[in-house]
């Protein structure tokens, strides 16, 4: 049985490369399909038996392995199922134009890796042991650096995909040391069960630092982020979707995968976790808010929103340490929920933008402009995504915030002070990244699709094909759901959150809120839409009229030029956050006598502080030292030789001195 | 149940002509009538509309949300003993975030224009909203620790049986709430309705192409957001108490008084340099903070071994 699964996969894996362009794609979707039933069906197994499910996969050199299925594993393998599946639908039209332009082997290898990079994925929530654990997880970093180089021909996509490849060998490196460290102490195999001994005898904090920077570093927390807004906008819109919906969480994954194991120094943890979180939500935001690539923009509310998500799970910690139940469970079940919430908005709003880039060949939305007119469809979803990150009511990213703030304030009466300090501070954090993720998305989806096209670029633009438009709706159903009816989930989170948290009564109790805010939710979609109906019938007979813009009386200006754009709509955030954004202004002033002044551009960019000051600059500095260095590389071969012979009397004299 | 809703509404309709009758008696000149913004609603509802070529749809279904949400926060608030029609844990949340959710709507409607005027105001409102929303969470959170509750109707119940020193807090909750209904309100000290200058408006610019029914929705909920923090503000001063009628009595004051605070310092104060408004704002959840600070003196969590 087990046998005949590996063999027709990796037939199938093979078949792609065979078949002609028509036929890989069905081939991959087929496959996919096989590989999601099948988990989807074990998942339903284990979550109905609740027990963990252990599969024993094979015997090996270095002991069995096993698949093991526990809740948060079960929860990981949905999210993951979801976002790929949505992915392959979407994969399907825009990779189209590549028909025609790309050969069949570079299309089976991108089909290719892709599967690997599901099946590693899903191998990496399933498996226990460490040494298949940490080779799934470098085949998931392998396969994702051969998908975002799939433009290799542009020299940006190809330094991102080095910078990814480079930052997971580090981080795989932490990784590699914390199990070593805990097997060596624990006198255990490599594996999460060898941390269960180590735990018990040693202080949890510094492996867990340990864990967290190999972890982190996959999740892109502030500051481990440096490679992810290179490694998103340079991959396909669908692998982007993919890789911001699931794949990072795979370091949250880890994170919390440790944190079962850990039962003591819990404060300490906690508080690290909410504190890294917060600056990775604020920093994440802000330089979010000026960028001027719609895709790398996404990727740095990645890096927000995996702050969120940090925030709910810091928040569960700090509850568990201080015995706070309501607080704890509340606190993972907001995170957690983050997770799948995460996962759906942030691919939908890849796959829209995936759309916007097709149509239009640029990712400079100062180019961009009217589209809604062009692309309605597309225009709503990405509204839907962008009102669902901001976390809006009626969506879903509100619902996981509202299950954060609860835990947060319901746990504002308790008798301890640092407690009250520490929930104010994450309060006032979450409401802060809320006001500048709205601030974000009013501005980046105003300048792509609304007002008047910025240049010609939008011109040419048509509402993309329905096979395009398919994922997003079943996304966009998925939102909805959860964000009108919020108690059904409520659930099943308890499971999950019984992981972490002996006592979940604190999420029963959510049950009653949740209707209510469901109730809300439904009343303001009923109101909104009598309302509506009313203005219909109102105005339908009535004179309308339709005129240029309010110019102020001025009617000469052309509204391309004129209308805000979105350096300006940054332009508060940009000059308050100088020193993390680092504004560069390029143009040249008119001189003073010139009369009749020619034509003068005006150029600005951003940087990132914490990756100019940990990786470019260093960088630059070792590069420098590096060439001053390579003066004694002439290429002349009498110097080489007059090295060779500088060694030899160097080691005579030397050994001569009996120095060595 | 339905008393709360109705006091709100009744209020809002009137709050607006209030101000602007008592603000044109300050300035010696004879004014409008107090129902006279009410028959401007009317007027504007029987009328045709004026779209901009620019504009979609969007455009138009953003008034009806704004006001739709405006109208649901207000369901949210009690008055005195008067429950809520809707109350639940951590119901003031959903409040601040129903709120959000019309304010994006209406930016992205501003924006939708092209206009580069209202696209100047809708920067102002996201960015003065981001800045002004952590002082509303910081007074609330700091109410949650001190009553023990968090919805508003049990946070207003509890709050005047527990302290008498709480009384004076309030006093400074009420002059923070203030504030941030003057902000939330885009009126003086950040915005000027008055002002001729689209260059210098905040929420008055980004309306300026909607009309008809949409700019009578427009209105009707500016009206609703003071009605609703004046509402806040009256239960913060409602003396310890349980006399319904007395409730009821003293509520037209403080709304009075509230409109009366609001027209003398429309009247006789300038507006802020636009430059300065940010850091203004961010006093707000500064003084906020104090706010939580003293809760936790006065619940004894924090006593300088005193």
């Amino acid at each position: 049985m087990k046998e005949s699964i590996f063999i027709g996969l990796g037939s199938l894996l093979i078949i792609l490369f065979l078949v002609s362009k028509k036929w890989q794609y069905r081939v991959m979707l087929t496959t996919q399909l096989a590989i999601f039933v099948t988990t989807s069906f074990y998942s339903f197994n284990s979550l109905y038996n609740f027990q963990p499910s252990d599969f024993k996969l094979f015997n090996w050199v270095l002991g069995e392995v096993h698949l093991v299925l526990d809740p948060l594993s079960v929860f990981f393998i949905f999210v993951i199922n979801l976002t790929v599946f949505t992915g392959t639908l979407y994969a399907k039209g825009y990779l189209k134009p590549y028909q025609l332009t790309r050969t069949k082997i570079e299309l089976a290898w991108h089909y290719f890796n892709f599967l690997v990079l599901y099946i590693s994925m899903l191998m990496v929530v399933m498996l226990r042991d460490g040494i298949s654990f940490l080779m799934a997880w470098e085949l998931m970093s392998v396969s994702t650096f051969f998908l975002i180089v799939f433009e290799s021909e542009k020299k940006e996509n190809k330094s991102a995909g080095i910078k990814f490849i480079i930052q997971m060998h580090i981080a795989l490196f932490f990784l590699i040391l914390a199990f070593v460290i805990s097997s060596l102490a624990s006198g255990e195999p490599l594996g999460f069960e060898s941390l269960t001994t180590y735990f018990s005898s040693h202080s949890a904090f510094p492996l867990f630092l340990i864990f967290f920077i190999g972890f982190g570093t996959k999740a892109g927390l502030i500051p481990l982020h440096t490679w992810l807004p290179h490694a998103h906008p340079s991959a396909p819109s669908h692998i982007s979707g993919v890789m911001s919906g699931v794949m990072i969480k795979m370091g949250i994954y880890g994170i919390l995968r440790v944190l079962t194991y850990i039962h003591t120094d819990l404060l300490a943890i906690g508080i690290f976790i909410l504190v890294i979180s917060v600056i990775s939500g604020l920093v994440g935001v802000i330089l979010a808010i000026v960028q001027h690539d719609f895709k790398q923009l996404l990727a740095y509310h990645s890096i927000e929103n995996i702050g969120i998500i940090g925030i709910g799970i810091g928040v569960g910690v700090i509850g568990l340490a201080l015995n706070n139940y309501i607080l704890s469970s509340l606190g993972f079940a907001g995170g957690l929920l983050h997770v799948l919430n995460h996962s759906l908005f942030k691919s939908l709003l890849f796959y829209s933008a995936g759309s916007v880039y097709q149509q239009t060949h640029t990712r400079n939305i100062e180019e961009l402009g009217g589209l809604m007119k062009k692309m309605p469809y597309t225009a709503i979803f990405f509204l839907i995504g962008a009102l669902a990150i901001s976390g809006l009511p009626i969506f879903n990213g509100f619902i996981s915030e509202f299950l954060i703030y609860s835990g947060l304030f319901q746990s504002f009466s308790s008798n301890d002070v640092l407690q009250s300090v520490y929930i104010l501070g994450a309060v006032v954090a979450l409401v802060a990244i809320g006001g500048l993720a709205v601030y974000c998305f009013t501005k980046v989806f105003s300048i792509i699709f609304l007002g008047t096209p910025r240049s010609d670029k939008p011109n040419h633009a048509t509402e993309v094909s329905w096979d395009m438009l398919l994922p997003q709706g079943l996304i966009t159903v998925f939102i909805l759901v959860i964000g009108l009816f919020p108690m059904l989930i409520i659930t099943p989170l308890q499971s999950l959150v019984g992981t972490f948290v002996p006592d979940t009564s604190g999420l029963t109790n959510m049950v009653d809120t949740m209707t209510h805010v469901s109730t809300v939710m439904l009343i303001l979609v009923a109101f909104s839409g009598i309302l509506f109906y009313i203005r219909h019938v109102l105005s339908k007979n009535k004179k309308v009229v339709i005129g240029p813009t309010w110019g102020c009386g001025y009617t000469g200006g052309n509204p391309a030029v004129v209308q805000y754009t979105a350096t300006s709509y940054a332009d508060y955030i940009a000059r308050k956050g100088k020193y993390l954004v680092g504004i560069k202004k390029d143009f040249k002033p008119i001189e003073k006598d010139v009369m009749f002044p020619d034509h003068v551009t005006f150029h600005t960019h951003s940087t990132d502080v914490f990756e100019s000051n940990l990786i470019t600059n260093p960088t630059k500095k070792l590069h420098f030292f590096m060439s001053r260095i390579a003066v004694f590389q002439t290429g002349n071969i009498q110097h080489y030789l007059l090295y060779a012979i500088l060694f030899v009397i160097g080691i005579a004299i030397v050994s001569y001195l009996n120095i060595i | 149940m339905g008393v709360s809703i109705l006091l709100i509404i009744i209020s809002a309709l009137l709050f607006p002509g209030l101000v602007g009758w008592m603000k044109s008696k300050f300035v010696g000149r004879k004014g409008p009538r107090i129902l006279q913004p009410l028959f401007d609603i009317l007027k504007l509802l029987k009328k045709g509309n004026i779209y901009s070529s620019t504009t979609g749809i969007l455009f138009q279904i953003a008034p009806v949300v704004y006001f739709t949400t405006t109208l649901l926060a207000a369901l949210f608030i009690p008055i005195g003993n008067y429950q809520a029609i809707l109350s639940f844990e951590g119901d003031f949340v959903v409040f601040a975030y129903l709120f959000g959710l019309g304010r994006f709507l209406m930016i992205v409607a501003a924006m939708d224009t092209g206009s580069p005027f209202e696209g100047m105001g809708a920067n102002r409102e996201a960015f003065y909203a981001l800045l002004v929303e952590p002082a509303f969470f910081i007074i609330f959170g700091s109410i949650a620790l001190l009553s023990g509750h968090n919805s508003f109707y049990e946070i207003f119940i509890n709050l005047h049986t527990s302290s008498a020193l709480s009384f004076f807090v309030a006093l400074l909750i009420i002059y923070i709430l203030f504030w941030v209904s003057m902000v939330e309100n885009s009126r003086l000290p950040v915005d000027d309705p008055k002002t001729h200058l689209e260059l210098t408006m905040v929420h008055e610019v980004m309306v300026l192409d909607h009309s008809g029914f949409d700019m009578a929705l427009i209105h009707l909920a500016g009206g609703l957001k003071f009605a609703i923090y004046g509402s806040l503000m009256f239960n913060f001063v409602l003396p310890i108490q349980n006399n319904f009628l007395v409730q009821l009595l003293l509520f037209p004051v403080i709304m009075v008084g509230y409109a009366l605070t609001v027209a003398v310092l429309e009247t006789f104060r300038a507006r802020n340099k636009m430059g300065k408004n940010a850091q203004w704002i961010i006093t707000l959840s500064a003084l906020a903070i104090v706010v939580f600070l003293s809760f936790l003196i006065i619940t004894q969590h924090l006593n300088f071994g005193l």
